[in-house]
């Protein structure tokens, strides 16, 4: 019964309490799905992601950042900003470029336009990875699926990274072009994409934040997703309280490229009192 | 008169220059010589061909495309090769924006493959590349900003560009770098409008790698209406 105020509360307040298969976990720590190793109590960000779900964060430096793909079937588009100037962001010309590497895997930095280290891949069981295509727009899902309303069953990975970024006061113009986790493709040797797709279900990626981050996450299919359905499986993520690349860490002078990206990513954190 | 700020290089007075002609034949509209270091910006109007010539040969012309009535839809390196399947630009690509649409299409091109992985030099780039004693050094990304702010533009307008006659090959096992140039003098590229466009070039003043042959040269811009 919702006919007075009275009524249509209770009646409100006996859908609390539910799950879905879908959803924030808070507080974090009661996640169903901490990760191995994980301190429930360190964790500052639990969700599964819908299919053609975002999600967006801003976290501490020094976050480590998981992302699970449970069914082999989640394609993570993620863009990263230096959350304190969200004008730094994600620039993917200079992370494949700089570290002379097109494939991300583990030790690869994702690099900001600024000659800084945005997050650091710490690990990565996947290797299935996409630095080439970016997300969809529109018009790609248009002339695909014949629809791409956003509020839609095949929305736009573009959408929800527009919608993500203005939940944080960025227009479509901050966005910049994105990487994507869990569906792979390679490059032959003149120039044509290869289609790998998933390196099956259970894969993992870490991040960690080397600064201050703002995250937005699209989990829609990857462009050259051969299969003619939209088919997205859910994403998990997880992140908790670590410590950024110091020093004392082996990717600290991995190559002399990285070991300069560093050094100017902590100088800034240093004058910024970070 | 004499100043003591340090300047980028520039080619040897011995260098051959071929200022060459329009790729594709029709009435000259525009036609503008961009000196070493340099940034250039022009609207080329729907239908409208745009060669550059790669006058001393090997010099990157980096390039941004926007559309001229909107320039938050602007090129996007990730849409044109998803939708053509195929990491290198060559004859036929379709220079496509953030929303899919078509900018402008590669009508002429006279080396094998053009750029648009390798993204802008900049001065923060530099240190991580060659170190931080060329931070002083000029940069694509200090041309991007000067030339766009002519139209608005800033650095959240900066995205993966376009690089006209550099080469960046990705090989088998995904390594990728910025290699010895195909081009030559008086090689060009031709691009057609597909709406009114803006386009920002930066005369590339990169001095640390194999991108300018280590020898900045002169590009010449000619807009035609065929
Ligand atoms: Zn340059």
């Amino acid at each position: 019964m919702t006919d007075t105020v009275l009524n249509a509360r209770e009646d409100a307040r006996a859908r609390g309490g539910q799950t879905s298969e879908w959803m924030p976990y808070l507080p974090a720590s009661s996640s169903p799905y901490c990760p191995d190793g994980v301190e429930p109590s360190a964790l500052t960000w639990a969700e599964t992601v819908a299919p053609g779900g975002y999600t967006h964060k801003v976290v501490a430096r020094g976050t480590r950042i998981r992302f699970d793909d449970p069914t082999g079937d989640a394609c993570a588009h993620v863009i990263v900003y230096n959350a304190l100037e969200p004008v730094e962001r994600l620039n993917v010309a200079d992370t494949l470029k700089i570290p002379w590497q097109a494939y991300l895997d583990a030790g690869h930095p994702l690099l900001s336009g600024d000659g800084r280290v945005l997050a650091s891949i710490v690990g990565d069981t996947s290797g299935h990875h996409d630095a080439f295509c970016g997300t969809t727009t529109e018009a790609w899902c248009l002339q695909k699926y014949g629809d791409a309303a956003p509020e839609g069953p095949f929305p736009a990975g573009r959408s929800l990274f527009v919608k993500a970024a203005a939940k944080h006061g960025l227009a479509p113009r901050d966005l910049p072009p994105s990487v994507s986790f869990f569906q792979g493709v390679r490059v032959d040797a003149d120039g044509a994409f290869e289609w790998r797709g998933s390196a099956g279900e259970g894969k993992s990626v870490e991040l960690l934040a080397e600064l201050p981050l703002l995250v937005l996450v699209a989990n829609v299919p990857h462009p050259l997703d051969p299969r003619a359905d939209y088919v997205v499986g859910p994403l998990r993520v997880h992140a908790w309280r670590s410590k950024p690349t110091g020093p004392d860490d082996d990717r600290f002078q991995v190559t002399p490229e990285a070991h300069r990206a560093y050094l100017n990513t902590i100088d800034y954190a240093e004058a910024r009192g970070l | 008169m004499t100043s003591s700020v340090p300047v980028g290089a520039t080619f040897a007075p011995d260098s051959p220059l071929d200022w060459s002609e329009p790729l594709v034949p029709g009435e000259v509209v525009l036609d503008e010589r961009v000196a070493p270091n340099a940034s250039w910006s022009a609207v080329v109007r729907k239908g409208h061909v745009l060669t550059i010539v790669d006058v001393g040969g090997n010099q990157s012309g980096d390039c941004l495309i926007y559309n001229a009535a909107d320039t938050e839809e602007r090129y996007s390196a990730p849409d044109t090769l998803a939708w053509q399947g195929n990491a290198y630009v060559r004859t036929g690509t379709v220079l496509r924006s953030n929303l899919g649409n078509p900018l402008m299409t590669v009508v002429g091109n006279e080396i094998d493959r053009q750029d648009t992985i390798g993204g802008a030099c900049s001065k923060e780039s530099n240190t991580l590349r060659y170190g931080h004693h060329v931070m002083f050094h000029h940069g694509c990304r200090e041309n991007f900003l000067s030339e766009g702010q002519k139209h608005g533009l800033g650095l959240r307008d900066l995205v993966s560009n376009l690089n006209w006659f550099m080469n960046v090959p990705v090989e088998e096992d995904g390594a990728l770098g910025i290699v010895d140039g195909m081009s030559a003098p008086g090689k060009r590229v031709a691009v057609r409008a597909e709406m009114d466009v803006l386009v920002l070039v930066s005369n590339c003043p990169q001095m640390n790698n194999p991108c300018n042959d280590f020898n900045p040269t002169p590009l010449r811009m000619l807009v035609v209406e065929p």
